[in-house]
């Protein structure tokens, strides 16, 4: 797999791999800036950009703009998260112009009328209000909002109703015109099309766009919650757990490490400790997991499960035990052998087919970890040894600092 | 063994073989290049509907235990040498399938192809392992069905749509039977179904049909069929004959949620053209921000925040056509359900437009290509038919029916069950509403 790196007249860098087995090509873009970059004021502001940006631009309006997506089967979709927006197309090579176009002009003229507004408006609050009966979402919210008081992160990228009910068509506008900028961009194309051509079409896009990003982008946010548990009381006959605690940047040199341990730990639910102790031994939960989690201003430790009421006590403990553990005795030779053998053996089934593929270098943009990383990044991984995933282990790891919250009737005692 | 057929999708240069070994397997394979990775499935003819009276989620409850371990690969072991490996395994359970499958790197086929064959007809089960594992199951009905006010109103319309008919039981099955299930009732369950005439191994990626073949005769040609691994008659499906409601209060619900299931049919039980017409209709009606539903309540009325439909066609025996609708805040439930059954009684009285039908029929051979991208959801596509009774000839044959399909024919369907006596309506509400 080649990656050519090529470069539109406005200063635009797009990574393209070049496929003309099928006749589809895919597009994402992202920029550096995201829920995160919002006044508290207007919480919720850019998911509901994502939401308006398909429903009308130029003099195409709502109705006629979806019309001619579904007419020609192309998939425009756009995002928001903490830290980025984004913007991912999929189209027939056939009407690839045409799926340019209409990008272009819901990046740089939408129309964002009445009758969408209030209509994604209403369907934005609907789902808040849908989130109040999910454990996930609900656990989620009230364990960013514990550890990052005072800071972006704390708040939620879909917004609260009322700052929902506040948002205006200007400031869409406004916000929009400070965020989707060219200097704060990542590209990535997959597919039918040339090299030439797709210069040419990104021009169209990126154009008419500002030359400089003017959003705030946030300080580095302090976890600010150690040890402590939190229970939401919900009507449930099974609690919601999310844990974790601060963790290390991507860019931290034993992150690799750290991710080598974390896939020990709680990496694969049949195939790790946490899946071996709280669901194969004692059958406590279906799912029970940990991830590393480096957002832009601060890099996390989390995981979740999810287990009857009256044996949340001892499913937690049975975490925090696996967390001590691996804290002071790190991993043995076979665990991490296995774990090797399965990152990098593996590594090649996140590019077996375009959309993946261009997924995948869509975060390696993001990540900033350099056009080659695909040909290194299984050597990064062979060279971590012992001693350097329990060193990661000890640095990151702290079953004392976790912040539990847990959704439902919980409880909380021990181990019978 | 013979080959059955050959054949390319069109507008996709892509080809699909299959043949069947001496034993009675079926083998389908699907060859793409483009990446050194083989998605490798064994699927079998039996699901939640073959499960004996009072035995509901034994049919899932085998597939969790099928990763505990044979003589040969013991104690769990079979997810870690998959690892260790670099591939990625799981499985599902249907109404009318169960599958296995793991995604590896092409040389590591032969192994799986070792692994999985060997647990079709050796599987060893303890107590120690079959009872944290039920706790297992248990915890993930507790997430995915008793934490979801939507999922305890869907079983409730299930039962009332299909009856006595096996697809009336959840396919996780009921709690108080899962509480009792045991080793005894598994490997009853295992002896009875899971035989060479009974599977299919469906293989897509970096393999050619010849050596594929070779491989399927070496790992799965050797194992005896089994004469009674052949699902027994289901009972019939009766018609519903009066409109059935259903309603669920539950104290987590925020808002009323509106569904609607109509007794249809599927690609086995009536044919290729007419579940293709029911398919499509479900689409014009209700799929996306361009159907019927969507336009008249969401954008026009403004009397739901979303509104779509749907049709599950592949199945066995009879399928179903469903919809949904969230009322916008201050809409109450009987307004919505009226402005419904309008889109609905509209649809059926004046037809649909030829715009519509072409819509649809770009939109499903777009869809084809651009499933193409994905070896995976192929191998899942002929497994899944495979498992209900579609094979892939027929498979290959669905991009020629769509364009031949009516707007005559869809309205005909529609007319034939979007019909108010042939459906279970279902509202869920918040407990305080009432």
């Amino acid at each position: 797999m080649e990656i050519q790196r090529i470069a539109t007249p406005s200063g635009i860098e797009a990574w393209l791999v070049e496929d003309h087995r099928l006749p589809i090509v895919f597009v994402e873009i992202f920029w550096r800036a995201g829920s995160s970059s919002e006044t508290a004021d207007l919480e919720g502001l850019a998911y509901m950009l994502s939401g308006m940006l398909d429903e009308g631009a130029g003099d195409i309006d709502s109705e006629a703009f979806q019309k001619r997506l579904a007419d020609l089967n192309i998939d425009l979709e756009f995002n928001a998260s903490k830290d980025f927006f984004s913007a991912h197309v999929r189209t027939l090579e056939e009407n690839l112009d045409e799926a340019i176009e209409l990008l272009a002009l819901a990046l740089t003229q939408p129309r964002f009328d009445e009758e969408p507004l209030e209509r994604v408006r209403a369907q934005i609050l609907a789902s808040l209000k849908q989130s109040l009966q999910n454990p996930e979402i609900i656990a989620s919210k009230a364990w960013f909002a514990s550890a990052f008081a005072n800071h972006p992160y704390a708040r939620s990228t879909r917004g609260t109703p009322g700052t929902v009910q506040a948002i205006q068509a200007d400031d869409l506008r406004d916000w929009m015109s400070r965020a989707l900028a060219r200097d704060n961009i990542g590209v990535t194309v997959v597919g039918d099309v040339t090299p030439e051509r797709l210069v040419q079409l990104l021009e169209k896009v990126f154009a008419g766009l500002p030359q400089k990003a003017k959003v705030a982008i946030p300080t580095v946010a302090d976890f600010q919650a150690p040890g402590r548990v939190e229970v939401i009381e919900y009507p449930n006959p099974q609690s919601l757990i999310q844990f974790g605690h601060d963790g290390l940047a991507r860019d931290d040199p034993d992150f690799i490490a750290a991710y080598v341990m974390n896939h020990v730990l709680g990496g694969g639910v049949l195939v790790s400790r946490l899946g071996e102790e709280v669901r194969e031994k004692r059958g406590l939960a279906y799912s029970v997991y940990s991830y590393l989690y480096p957002l832009e201003h601060v890099s996390l430790f989390v995981g979740s499960l999810a287990t009857e009421n009256a044996r949340v006590g001892e499913a937690l403990e049975q975490v925090r035990l696996e967390i001590a553990r691996m804290q002071k005795e790190g991993v043995t030779q076979e665990e991490l052998d296995d774990a090797k053998a399965y990152l990098v053996g593996s590594y090649p089934l996140r590019f077996d087919s375009n959309e993946k593929i261009a997924s995948q270098l869509s975060y390696i943009q993001r990540e900033e970890l350099g056009i080659d990383y695909i040909d290194h990044r299984n050597a990064l991984i062979e060279s971590v040894t012992r001693d350097d995933v329990n060193r990661a282990a000890q640095r990151l790891l702290d079953p004392d600092e976790l912040l539990v919250v847990i959704v439902g009737e919980p409880e909380l005692s021990g181990a019978p | 063994m013979a080959m059955l057929e050959v054949a390319t999708p069109a507008q996709a240069q892509q080809s699909v073989e299959s043949f069947t070994l001496d034993n009675g397997m079926e083998v389908i394979v699907i060859p793409d290049h483009r990446a050194p990775v083989v998605t490798h499935m064994v699927w079998y003819r039996v699901g939640s509907a073959e499960e004996p009276a009072g035995k509901s989620g034994i049919a899932h409850f085998l597939e969790h235990l099928m990763f505990k371990g044979t003589e040969k690969v013991p104690g769990g072991e079979f997810s870690h040498i998959v690892a260790r490996n670099g591939g990625k395994s799981n499985a599902f359970t249907s109404y009318d399938y169960t599958a296995y499958f793991q995604r590896v790197a092409k040389e590591q086929l032969p192994l799986m192809m070792e692994m999985e064959a060997d647990r079709m007809t050796n599987l060893k089960l303890s107590l120690e392992e079959v009872i944290p594992e039920r706790g297992v199951v248990l915890e993930e009905r507790h997430t995915r069905v008793e934490s979801q006010p939507l999922a305890l109103l869907g079983e409730k319309m299930t039962v009332a749509l299909y009856g006595e008919h096996p697809y009336g039981r959840p396919i996780i099955g009921w709690r108080d039977e899962i509480e009792a299930l045991d080793d005894g009732d598994a490997l009853q369950f295992y002896r009875r179904f899971y035989a060479p005439n009974n599977a299919a191994l469906v293989v897509a990626g970096d393999i050619e049909p010849d050596e594929l073949l070779e491989l399927a005769k070496t790992y799965y040609g050797g194992i005896e069929p089994n004469e009674q691994a052949v699902r027994d008659k289901r009972p019939e499906i009766s018609e519903i004959d009066e409109p059935v409601r259903v309603v669920h209060e539950d104290e987590r619900a925020q808002q009323p949620v509106f569904q609607r299931l109509y007794l249809a049919q599927s690609y086995y039980s009536a044919g290729l053209e007419p579940a293709t017409a029911i398919d499509m209709l479900a689409e014009i009606l209700g799929a996306g921000t361009t159907s019927r539903l969507y336009r008249a309540l969401v954008v026009e009325q403004k009397v739901a925040v979303s509104a779509g439909a749907w049709a599950t066609t592949d199945l066995f025996d009879r399928g179903r056509i469903g919809i949904y609708a969230i009322p916008r805040e201050g809409v109450n439930p009987e307004t919505l359900e009226v402005a419904v059954d309008a889109v609905v009684a509209e649809f059926v009285d004046k037809g649909v437009k030829d715009e519509e039908m072409e819509r649809v029929r770009r939109g499903y051979l777009a869809d084809l290509i651009y499933g193409w991208d994905d070896l995976q959801q192929q191998a899942y596509v002929f497994g899944a038919s495979w498992g209900a009774g579609i094979l892939p000839r027929d498979v290959l044959r669905w991009p020629e029916v769509v364009r031949s399909t009516t707007g005559e024919q869809v309205v005909s369907s529609a007319r034939e069950y979007l019909r108010a006596e042939n459906s279970v309506t279902g509202w869920l509400l918040p407990a305080s509403q009432q």
